[in-house]
């Protein structure tokens, strides 16, 4: 068991290290969330008016950016073990004396860590476009933003242990990302749209992060939470998070499993 | 239990239909240098990775430090350091954080942690570059860093996989010094792979490993009487009549590469004067040696070991097709 804890924390520790060496990386992370805020948020905003009382398209899109940053990040970072394997670092690892298991639970919370650093980046952009953040809202966001991200930084771990080559790997990541950030209601309100797109979107698992982001930062907000529906049943909070826990429990057991099985 | 340090029984590894390792058997003692020598795609990583856990074998059974590689894992894990062929460091982190993140993973105690990553780092003469981003370092730097690495956790055994590929022979020698030095001060077993002869032996012991199989395996000295005499190679105006004439005259056989007559001849020192004033056919030019490995491995498996190049990883290639691809 320490073992096992001392593994996940090296790894953890290990990401740490490369993010903060990293400066350039974080920067350009936050660069595309914030252009989409403010150019596209303000441009689009100034010919669409309030989409709900009290909402404002920036407003709308700020909670969506936020889980689009986290979605992003910890899903790149989860599947940045193709990294690894291909410079060879991920030999060290291998026959390092800690289990499998706990190297792939040591990856997606480092990559969780990451991507909440950097939602929270983000989220300190509020004040700019009038978004108000009560000090409890940042409380329930910041394990909002969590959720998702060890949702998808399993995903993604689970998705390198099966991707072995590095072409896969750059076929298959814009194939992804973009389709799961498109379909996750960040830029427009999911029960709007034509029924085809909502359809998909609701399979979409990052759906569920981006309305439980959206839902808690909205909550001050009457009447402008953009539930989700599903098979007509209206999903609260609590529904959202459940779909999302279980998801993302089940990526990490997946994740562990096909991490100790790889050679 | 034995007095082993590693104990291999009908060691067998498939993939698919290809056999990459053939029911070999060895046993390595402590503070031995025990050398695999074989061309690429003889089975020498194969065997290597399952020595260190890395993949599990088909059938057989190997120990290292007395722990089972598929069954006690992780205590073959702590046993054993390893330099890969291929690099394995984290390019993107410094030196010292390499040697720190390894030394979190194999449990160093946090008391002794700096004393040993300062030890290792001073032993490869890296001491002063220890924050410099391995990016920024030389082939030869990464290569110590790997060595040092691998030596962190203090070893039973370090393995070798082809430890001084790609590297330049001045590195190559400082390399082997420190290799040398690390037995004689640490008593450390060590386990290298390599094609390349000189290298080969350095070792106390030899494995030749010839498809998936170990066709000889001695001292390198006794490997070498194998071939026990000298090795003359001539050319001549006419290749045919010479083979004919030494035939006839000193009853050898004689063996043709590529325009060269090989054969074997004891003392050759005191043959050749005799044989260049008897020899009718005309002698454009003639070379005596003295046996290597290399001519012990050609006459173990009818073929030569060569450095990689194009033609022989062709050959690699065809060879893992099951095609011989013999002269």
């Amino acid at each position: 068991m320490m073992n096992n804890l001392r593994g996940a924390y090296t790894i953890w520790y290990r990401d740490m290290l490369r993010f903060w060496r990293d400066k350039m990386r974080l920067i350009g992370a936050v660069v595309l969330p914030l252009l989409f805020l403010f150019v596209f948020g303000s441009g689009m905003g100034s010919m669409m008016g309030a989409l709900s009382p009290g909402v404002n398209f920036s407003q709308f899109i700020f909670p969506g950016i936020i889980g689009m940053t986290v979605l992003m990040t910890s899903f790149m970072s989860g599947v940045s073990v193709v990294w690894d394997r291909e410079f060879g670092f991920l030999k060290e690892v291998l026959v390092a004396p800690i289990s499998r298991a706990s190297v792939a639970a040591g990856k997606t919370l480092g990559a969780a860590t990451i991507a909440v650093i950097q939602g929270a980046i983000i989220l300190c952009f509020a004040p700019l476009i009038d978004f108000s953040l009560a000090p409890a809202t940042v409380a329930l966001l910041l394990p909002s933003m969590f959720l998702l991200a060890v949702a998808m930084g399993s995903f993604g771990v689970l998705l390198a242990t099966r991707i072995k080559t590095m072409e896969a790997f750059q076929a298959i990541m814009p194939m992804l990302t973009f389709p799961m950030i498109f379909l996750s209601g960040v830029f427009y309100p999911i029960e709007a749209g034509p029924v085809w797109m909502s359809v998909i979107s609701k399979i979409n698992p990052a759906t569920y992060g981006t309305t439980i982001i959206r839902q808690v930062a909205l909550r001050g907000v009457p009447g402008a939470t953009f539930d989700l529906s599903l098979f007509g049943h209206t999903m609260s909070l609590w529904d959202n998070v459940g779909i999302l826990a279980a998801f993302a429990a089940v990526m990490i057991l997946l994740g562990m499993h096909s991490f100790s099985r790889q050679e | 239990m034995n007095d082993h340090i590693i104990t291999v029984e009908n060691l067998t590894k498939k993939f698919g239909e290809l056999v990459a390792v053939n029911g070999i058997n060895f046993e390595v003692a402590p503070g031995e240098i025990f050398g695999f020598l074989g061309p690429n795609g003889a089975g020498k990583t194969t065997t290597i990775n399952i020595l260190c856990t890395l993949i599990k074998p088909t059938s057989g059974k190997a120990t290292v430090n007395g722990f089972d590689v598929v069954r006690q894992q992780s205590q073959v894990r702590h046993s054993i350091g390893l330099v890969f062929q291929d690099p394995s460091l984290d390019e993107r982190l410094s030196g010292m954080q390499n040697l720190y993140f390894h030394a979190l993973v194999y449990n160093v105690p946090a008391k002794i942690r700096q004393q040993r990553i300062e030890q290792v780092l001073r032993m490869m003469e890296l001491w002063d570059k220890r924050h410099g981003v391995v990016r920024t370092y030389s082939g030869g730097m990464k290569r110590r860093l790997e060595l040092a690495r691998g030596l962190l956790h203090h070893p039973k055994v370090l393995f070798l996989d082809e430890p001084t590929l790609g590297l330049d022979p001045q590195t190559r020698n400082r390399l082997w010094e420190y290799i040398l030095d690390l037995r004689e001060s640490e008593g450390l077993t060590i386990f290298l792979t390599t094609h390349y002869m000189d290298e080969a032996e350095k070792a106390d012991r030899i494995a030749i490993m010839d498809y998936g199989k170990i066709v000889a395996l001695d001292t390198p000295e006794r490997l070498k009487d194998i071939v026990s005499q000298d090795i003359v190679a001539v050319t001549t105006d006419d290749n045919d009549q010479a083979a004919q004439e030494i035939q006839q005259r000193y009853q050898i056989e004689t063996r043709r590469d590529g325009n060269e007559l090989v054969f074997e001849v004891a003392q050759g020192e005191k043959f050749l004067p005799a044989f260049i004033r008897e020899f009718k056919t005309r002698i454009l030019s003639v070379s005596l040696r003295h046996p290597s490995l290399d001519d012990v491995f050609l006459k173990l498996t009818g073929h030569e070991i060569r450095e990689e190049s194009a033609g022989d990883t062709f050959k690699a290639i065809a060879r893992r097709h099951g095609y011989r691809t013999r002269r």
